[in-house]
């Protein structure tokens, strides 16, 4: 009950979290020395692609606890993370995309790993959509869902691993990215920024939650009249 | 007999009854060695002339994944045709043995495969080194263990077949990654390490998830 | 040795068991009825542990190696001989001279003289035959069979009939049937979903 309650209040605060990270970011933190004004991009792009990590973690957590203990609540939350988890993963890949544009002049670089890796993530978890789709709804399909989501996890890592390896010999990386130096003022900026996309994540997840779990009730209603 | 010896004795019926199949209705592995070969006569249509060694070598390892594919998409046919699964999950073996039944026959298939794809490539395009093979051999176990998996879930699907390459491709990277720098870098022992890694890592998540995979 | 309490079976939206409840005790044979589409076999795959009811309590004694299920497929490897398949069969269920009781069921079942033909080769009622041994051949103590006199012809069905008169009383029976005649004298419960 208190969570239905708490949540246009969480909603609120969170816009008015990103309202100051947006003005934190592109106004008052001071503009960096190399790479000028796409640097900024930067406030929203890791946050971003943190919270994306955090997300498919997540729902690998909900994945787990639901071949453990089960419960088809756990079903809809752990694809409730995964799916604001490859949203926030397209944004990283677009933000990723973009900053690219504005420091080196081209779209797609596979001598950034961490937009590499995030690729063959969204591929891996865009496959998750399709095979859950095209299963019959039941307790067949949350298992399925819920292996593949830790086989998700596991990926992570790996491939994190392997695309390192590729750069370092197959394609030798043609730009090195360092992250940038961050003064205080930029560090606090960027820690806003993160606070508030991670917030942003947890406020779409519980709105969604509740539509989905609102779908489930009244299809459960329908029936039980009919 | 103790758990372990009951455990093998399950899997090398299951893998048996496999083979035995196989030999028996002998459509899936004559195709795969066909398909093999054919990408490679292809692949040298394909690449213009003065392409490295290496990229060849990069292109074999696309030879080998499609070819796994093509065989781990018949790997659960004959289960689904008699509804032999349910069968088998009925049995009071463990379900992680049907897995490893079937991991271990659906490897053999892409072993043998493999022997007629190796030579091939070193006959046609460029000599192949041990640790490359050495490298084939790890990435073809994570191929197996990981495919097999992905193929039993794939036969829960509507979609069948054309499912399966899209769950299996993103997971296959990094054994492409393994399996081409193993080939081509000097550095091949890092790659070999790295191939071993993502064995155990998924062999062991394959091998304690297959349950849920067929039960409900 | 089966308790089940306000079973239901949802598939997404579609119910295909609603608020069924039986008992059973050891020893029983229940025979359950229904039209198509009442939910039988669901129940029966539920009670074999294949599924998992969305409601209610089930209770089964007993563990996978107790159980025979024979359901609407057969179960078998096509490509394998009816000798293979229960030689399979066998080794998972830990079935003691399993050969020698092999043999004893295909002969009792009429099978013998093509234990070594692919199940391919057989007609419908020969697979659906070779399908009741595999049910049968680690004598189980309990025996779950859905529509088992499907495609049998008259030998066949005669075959069946003599073997659940030998085992009633000896074994917990399930089973589901559109010709409930035929097997009424041995039941003791009957279900009838509807």
């Amino acid at each position: 009950m208190s969570s239905r309650n708490n949540l246009p209040l969480l909603a609120f605060s969170t816009a008015g979290l990103l309202g100051a990270a947006v003005v934190l970011a592109l106004l008052v933190a001071p503009e960096d020395a190399d790479q000028g004004v796409s640097q900024r991009i930067f406030y929203f792009h890791v946050p971003i692609a943190l919270t994306a990590y955090l997300c498919f973690g997540l729902g690998a957590w909900k994945a787990l606890r639901l071949l453990w203990v089960g419960g088809e609540r756990r079903d809809l939350e752990s694809y409730t993370w995964i799916h604001q988890g490859t949203i926030f993963g397209a944004l990283t890949l677009i933000t990723g995309s973009i900053w690219a544009k504005a420091s080196w002049g081209v779209w797609w670089s596979w001598g950034s790993n961490q937009l590499v890796l995030f690729l063959v993530l969204f591929l891996f978890y865009c496959a998750y959509f399709m095979l859950r789709f095209s299963i019959e709804e039941g307790a067949r399909r949350e298992r399925i869902c819920a292996v593949y989501a830790l086989f998700g996890v596991a990926l992570i890592p790996v491939s994190f691993f392997a695309i390192r390896l590729a750069s370092d010999f197959i394609h030798p990386t043609v730009f090195t990215r360092e992250g940038p130096q961050m003064t205080g003022t930029m560090f606090g900026a960027f820690l806003v920024c993160w606070a508030a996309i991670t917030l942003l994540a947890y406020v779409m997840y519980r709105i969604e939650l509740v539509g989905k779990r609102t779908d489930a009730n009244l299809r459960e209603l329908r029936e039980v009249l009919s | 007999m103790s758990a372990l010896a009951l455990y093998t004795a399950d899997v090398v019926a299951l893998a048996r009854k496999d083979l035995k199949l196989e030999l028996r209705a002998r459509d899936t592995l004559p195709a795969m060695l066909l398909f093999v070969l054919s990408t490679l006569v292809v692949f040298h249509f394909a690449l213009p002339a003065g392409t490295g060694d290496d990229a060849a070598f990069g292109l074999l390892w696309i030879a080998i994944v499609f070819t796994a594919l093509l065989g781990l998409a018949r790997a659960w046919a004959p289960e689904r045709e008699g509804g032999a699964l349910d069968g088998l999950v009925l049995a009071p073996c463990d379900r992680s043995a049907i897995w490893l039944g079937k991991t271990l026959a659906t490897l053999a298939f892409l072993g043998a495969a493999e022997l007629v794809a190796l030579p091939a490539f070193a006959l046609f395009f460029a000599p192949i080194d041990l640790v490359a093979v050495a490298g084939v051999v790890l990435a073809s176990i994570g191929i197996c263990a990981v495919g097999s998996l992905l193929a039993a879930m794939a036969a829960a699907s509507r979609g069948r077949e054309v499912i399966l390459p899209l769950l299996f491709l993103p997971l296959a990277i990094p054994l492409v990654v393994g399996g081409v720098g193993a080939g081509i870098s000097p550095e091949g022992a890092t790659y070999l390490s790295f191939l071993a890694l993502y064995d155990l890592v998924f062999a062991i998540l394959a091998w304690a998830t297959f349950e849920y995979v067929v039960t409900e | 040795m089966i308790a089940g309490e306000g079973l239901e079976k949802r598939y997404g939206r579609k119910r295909a068991l609603r608020g069924v409840s039986f008992d059973l005790p050891r020893r029983g044979f229940l025979l359950v009825t229904g039209p198509n589409g009442s939910g039988k076999t669901t129940l029966l795959r539920l009670v074999a542990g294949l599924a998992a009811p969305t409601k209610g309590t089930l209770t089964v004694e007993g563990e996978r190696g107790d159980l025979g299920y024979l359901g609407h497929e057969s179960l078998l490897y096509r490509e394998l001989t009816a000798l293979e398949n229960l030689d399979l069969y066998g080794r998972l269920y830990r079935v003691p001279e399993r050969r020698e009781r092999s043999g004893m069921l295909l002969e009792r079942f009429g099978l013998w003289e093509v234990r070594a033909d692919r199940v391919s080769t057989f007609s419908r009622g020969m697979t659906q035959r070779l399908a009741l041994c595999r049910a049968l051949l680690h004598d189980p103590a309990l025996l779950v069979l859905d529509e088992p006199y499907t495609a049998l012809d008259d030998d066949g069905a005669a075959l069946l009939d003599s073997e659940l008169a030998a085992l009633t009383g000896e074994r917990t029976i399930l089973l589901s049937t559109h010709d409930p005649a035929r097997v009424a004298l041995l039941a003791t419960h009957r279900l009838v979903l509807t």
